[in-house]
């Protein structure tokens, strides 16, 4: 696998970002995520931030930047195989009725598509989850169709309903939660992408794959009855 | 028990935070002055992670159902047990059936109460700290918080703890450099030594500046930001992270505060000066 140039920075007295070079890449996020699953076994840290191009990492105390640099980067250069390991594609089912896709019919003309092949380009693809941020659940995934590229609305919604599903700029992702937002709605799925009852309360995490199945208003309500319940378990394929 | 008398603009369960769930996107949260957090439970003797009450601006009323120890910390704002005015920082009997309530502020933004044994309330991920879909609902009037039992055995005459005032009458926030501190241009970099001002905008998730730094710099690609994060908005404006903030930004980081400038920013009102200092060359 591909090693690539990292940069180390100070980030205040207790946490430490590493960067990959700046750019958005499928490949380039597995090594981040693996050299994640590298160093979380070192003493001392509290918290890791994967992102886009960075891994930023909180540790519980105040720490020694060159002695833990040249230690990670030692560590980058022997431990880091960066093998794509396990991933899987959860597959989210997704009500796209125009009841729950307030913006469905109006990015379907805006696009010059029928409201069918808007839904069909939309679940489509194998949306990779680059990192997790923005709110507890909350994935920023890549793979979104070029011709999908929709700029936020100008004017954000005060509230956005749990598990709306929608397009804001390059990106497409679901809301885990009751929030505002500017996103293009397209529709909803009755998945609960954050449950703090479980003891493992997000189910998706970097590396993992999405791809959005259109369900029926009928199915939602079933669904959202087993999710209530406790009953629902994701359903997922490995890749 | 403590009953809610009435629950001011914002009084929320705190403890130190959510350690190892960023990665799923789950803010730290935590008391915003935590050092006054912990005082308050060292004062009574107990685990300074104890859950406690951060009362915002010292709005709100509470009433104990039960005899039981107390201490308060943090911004100070007349407190009064039953009416009569008791002391901060220090260990205060109360009796079954007494009112805790708050008068003018002398200074901070916040104060924290903390009983003996700590307050007993639903644990999301490691930590009681409210945190809006997260945790319960935020405490209105009516609301009931329990108590931890305990058997620890407090005496009523112990002395008062002596504090530094500076904490909460200084400006001065020592920071580092922040990721993209190096970005900036010289007159940018001057600026940002010069005081600034706390606007209206201010709240645990974070606190805006008035003033305005020309900006030219463009957004990062969407990376960590932590609390004490000072980022710099397209309008110019400075915003600088508080404990409830998410876990990444898209704005360039200039600067990083330390825990203890994060915690006397938690105690900082509307129109009130702050000036960074670097601890490292700036």
């Amino acid at each position: 696998m591909k090693r690539y140039k990292l940069s180390f920075k100070p980030f205040g007295p207790s946490a430490l970002l590493i960067e990959w070079p700046e750019q958005i890449d499928e490949l380039m996020i597995q090594d981040v995520i693996a050299f994640e699953k590298v160093i979380s076994w070192e003493a001392n840290i509290a918290d890791t931030i994967i992102a886009y191009n960075s891994l930023t990492v909180v540790f519980r105390e105040t720490y020694k930047f060159e002695a833990v640099v040249s230690r990670f980067e030692r560590l980058y250069t022997t431990k880091n195989q960066g093998s794509k390991q396990n991933a899987v594609c959860w597959q989210i089912p997704v009500c796209y009725d125009v009841e729950f896709g307030l913006d469905l019919e109006e990015l379907a003309s805006a696009k010059q598509l029928s409201v069918k092949a808007l839904i069909e380009l939309h679940t489509a693809p194998k949306y990779l989850i680059y990192f997790m941020g923005f709110q507890p659940g909350f994935p920023y995934l890549g793979g979104l169709p070029e011709v999908l590229h929709t700029p936020r609305k100008a004017n954000p919604r005060l509230r956005v309903d749990k598990g709306s599903v929608g397009i804001g700029g390059q990106q497409t992702g679901i809301y885990p939660q009751d929030s505002s937002g500017g996103w293009n709605i397209l529709g909803r799925s009755p998945v609960n992408f954050f449950d703090v009852s479980k003891l493992q309360p997000c189910f998706t995490k970097a590396g993992d794959y999405i791809q959005f199945e259109a369900i029926d208003k009928q199915t939602f309500l079933q669904i959202d009855k087993q999710v209530q319940k406790g009953t629902y378990e994701p359903k997922s394929v490995k890749l | 028990m403590i009953k809610v008398l009435h629950a001011g603009i914002y009084c929320t369960v705190q403890d130190l935070g959510r350690i190892g769930y960023a990665k799923m996107g789950v803010p730290q949260g935590g008391a915003l002055d935590i050092f006054a957090a912990k005082r308050a439970n060292l004062i009574l003797n107990q685990s300074e992670a104890a859950a406690v009450l951060e009362i915002t601006y010292g709005q709100g009323r509470f009433e104990f159902t039960i005899d039981t120890f107390i201490a308060l910390s943090g911004g100070h704002f007349s407190p009064k047990l039953n009416a009569i005015p008791v002391e901060m920082n220090k260990v205060l009997s109360v009796k079954k059936g007494a009112v805790l309530s708050f008068g003018k502020r002398n200074y901070g933004a916040r104060v924290y109460l903390s009983v003996q044994g700590g307050l007993y309330s639903e644990t999301v991920l490691g930590s009681k700290s409210f945190y809006p879909g997260l945790t319960s609902a935020k405490l209105a009037k009516g609301d009931t918080i329990n108590l931890n039992p305990t058997q620890n055995i407090l005496g009523e005459n112990r002395s008062k703890l002596r504090l530094d005032p500076t904490h909460f009458a200084a400006s001065e926030l020592t920071c580092y450099p922040g990721p993209e501190y190096d970005h900036l241009n010289e007159v940018q970099k001057e600026r940002l030594r010069q005081p600034f001002t706390i606007s209206e905008d201010n709240n645990r998730v974070g606190y805006r500046l008035n003033e305005i730094l020309a900006n030219d710099l463009q957004p990062i690609l969407t990376s960590a930001v932590l609390p004490g994060t000072v980022q710099l908005t397209p309008s110019g404006k400075l915003i600088i992270l508080m404990r409830d903030c998410q876990v990444t930004g898209g704005y360039p980081r200039v600067l990083q505060l330390s825990d203890e400038a994060v915690s006397r920013m938690g105690q900082k009102v509307v129109g009130e000066h702050v000036k960074f200092c670097c601890a490292e060359e700036f």
